[in-house]
């Protein structure tokens, strides 16, 4: 690891000065950082300590039915708090589904977002990896890459956004909240991780110095409460990140879809909102044949970027699993193994 | 720069002078105060053999900067029995066989601690693997070490019962 200074504002104010100074990074909890610091992949000269700036541990539970979250609550207190959790029970599903139990106990809301990839070669300073080093190559084209991404890929870049907390959350419009030195904005998280094209060093639509506050759940997106769920398949059963993922929500009337929300996880460099296959289902009785539709129609842009096709089908599945899960109703309490396919439920349609 | 932070251990308020602000609360423990029972298995998060409680909560220490803790409460296994009294987790991992060498058990019974005092497992096992699934045993000594969790749950609800009582 190199050498760095250390700093640990009172304000916010403070904080996003600090973080505009050159080759600064943001210290949350280090779950993902300081991984990376030990590899030498990430190698601040300033970590700006934002663990103790006020106001940005609190979940609030909006008079509307939305849900505001600082980007210092931890994912295990996020997904533990019980009128969150039932008013969004996909996002606390998809929060159980990552990492440990400790890991859950530190990992931060603003830290997921910006998680980086998990893709070996990044992770491996003696590879060629654009991401890292731009301009340098891609050592995961051609390589191994049986995990890699089918869905807006770029010869530069073939690598996917590992985060679970992401996927219900673009599926239910969630918005970042920002402050930077020039002040406060809001992006939607659809569109807050950029896909690679031929920048993939630029991750998301962070200016220097921004920091992310909070992030926010409209209240359209509690209307799905009854009907929510987040599928993931994994390479085994727990501690592990998805191979594929989707989180499905949607609304029904006497059978039939009257809204649905679709995005999927670990397909792509951020996190996949499957609209055209949201619009296929609307007005459609919740059936299987409808949800290997709506399947079809959201990977029909897909391709392998390598030895991962089987991903392609493979989403698809999960796709229709998670429909077919989240038709059968919310359960009252999440099953012992979050967003398992192996959690013994037995779907309907 | 201060690199000048406290830290109460097991108990203990200490009063500590960090000459590197690289250092991990693992190194912290192993290498500058002796607390070795806290293990280091992979250091990068994927092997729980370095979970300890701050302020209460399970955590992996090896990627916990030591500098960012200033101020926090850590329970360590070398503060959980009182004197030759064990802990009631120590004792249900001996009586359950929780495990075989050994080396992942320090930070399994933290972990364990930790899930109990979440609350959220009950006692359900496939809850209490799910809840453990943050440490890695390379023996193997699964089945026991859940046994050990649910057995240790038990015995400190009956002593919270008997103490309310
Ligand atoms: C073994 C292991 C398994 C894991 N498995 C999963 C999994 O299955 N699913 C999953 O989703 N995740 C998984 N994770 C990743 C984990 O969720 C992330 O490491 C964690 O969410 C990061 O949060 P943090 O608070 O520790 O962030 P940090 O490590 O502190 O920060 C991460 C990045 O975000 C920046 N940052 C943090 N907060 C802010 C902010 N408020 N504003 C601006 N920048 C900020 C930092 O500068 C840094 O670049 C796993 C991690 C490990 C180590
Ligand atoms: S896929 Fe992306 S992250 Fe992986 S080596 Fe290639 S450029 Fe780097
Ligand atoms: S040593 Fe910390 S998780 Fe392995
Ligand atoms: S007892 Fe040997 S690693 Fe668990």
């Amino acid at each position: 690891m190199n050498r760095f200074d250390y700093a640990r504002p009172a304000t916010l104010a403070e904080a996003v000065t600090a973080g505009a100074l050159p080759n600064a990074a943001y210290l949350a909890s280090g779950t993902n950082l300081m991984d990376l610091m030990k590899g030498g992949v990430a190698r601040p000269s300033l970590l700006v300590d934002i663990g103790r700036l006020p106001g940005l541990d609190r979940i609030e539970l909006l008079e509307d039915g939305g849900a505001r979250i600082g980007a210092m609550v931890r994912n295990a207190d996020l997904a533990y708090h019980p009128a969150f959790a039932r008013r969004f029970p996909a996002v606390a599903e998809a929060l159980l589904s990552g990492a440990s139990a400790q890991l859950r106990n530190a990992a931060t809301t603003g830290g997921n977002l910006l998680q980086r990839t998990r893709c070996a070669y990044f992770y491996d300073t003696a590879s060629a990896c654009n991401k890292r080093d731009p301009g340098a190559g891609c050592d995961a084209v051609g390589g191994e890459n049986r995990l890699h991404a089918i869905l807006g890929f770029s010869a530069q870049c073939i690598a996917t956004h590992p985060s679970d907390f992401c996927v219900p959350l673009t599926a239910l419009d969630a918005v970042v909240e920002l402050l930077g030195p020039q002040g406060p904005r809001e992006v939607k998280l659809e569109d807050f991780h950029l896909l690679p094209g031929s920048t993939p060093e630029r991750e998301t639509v962070l200016e220097p110095g921004e920091l992310i506050t909070a992030v926010r759940l409209p209240a359209a997106a509690a209307d799905f409460a009854a009907h929510a769920r987040y599928v993931k398949i994994r390479e085994r059963t727990s501690y592990a990140f998805a191979v594929v993922s989707a989180a499905a929500c949607l609304r029904l009337q006497g059978g039939v879809v009257t809204q649905a929300r679709i995005a999927l996880g670990s397909v792509a460099l951020k996190p996949w909102r499957a609209r055209a296959a949201e619009a296929a289902l609307c007005g459609q009785r919740a059936d299987a044949a409808a949800f290997r539709q709506a399947a079809e129609t959201a990977l029909q842009d897909a391709s392998p970027s390598g030895d991962n096709a089987f991903k392609i089908e493979l989403a698809r599945r999960v796709v229709v699993r998670a429909l077919s899960l989240a038709a059968s109703g919310t359960p009252a309490r999440l099953p012992a193994l979050p967003a398992s396919a192996f959690s013994g439920e037995v779907a309907h349609a | 720069m201060s690199l000048a932070i406290t830290l109460t251990i097991n108990g203990a308020q200490q009063a500590i002078a960090l000459d590197d602000p690289r250092i991990t609360l693992l190194d912290l423990l192993r290498e500058r105060l002796d607390l070795t029972g806290t293990k280091k298995g992979c250091d990068r998060g994927q092997c729980g053999a370095c979970t300890i409680l701050v302020d209460g909560r399970r955590i992996n220490s090896c990627l916990a900067l030591a500098l960012s803790h200033d101020g926090a409460d850590i329970l360590t296994i070398e503060g959980v029995a009182q004197g030759d009294r064990l802990h009631p987790v120590q004792a249900a991992f001996i009586a359950q066989d929780g495990f075989q060498c050994g080396f992942c058990t320090p930070g399994q019974i933290m972990s364990a601690i930790g899930l109990i005092r979440e609350g959220q497992a009950g006692d359900d096992p496939e809850r209490v693997r799910e809840a453990m699934s943050g440490n890695i045993c390379r023996c193997g000594a699964y089945i026991g070490i859940t046994e050990a969790v649910l057995e240790a749950q038990r015995a400190m609800m009956g002593t919270a019962e008997r103490d309310a009582a």
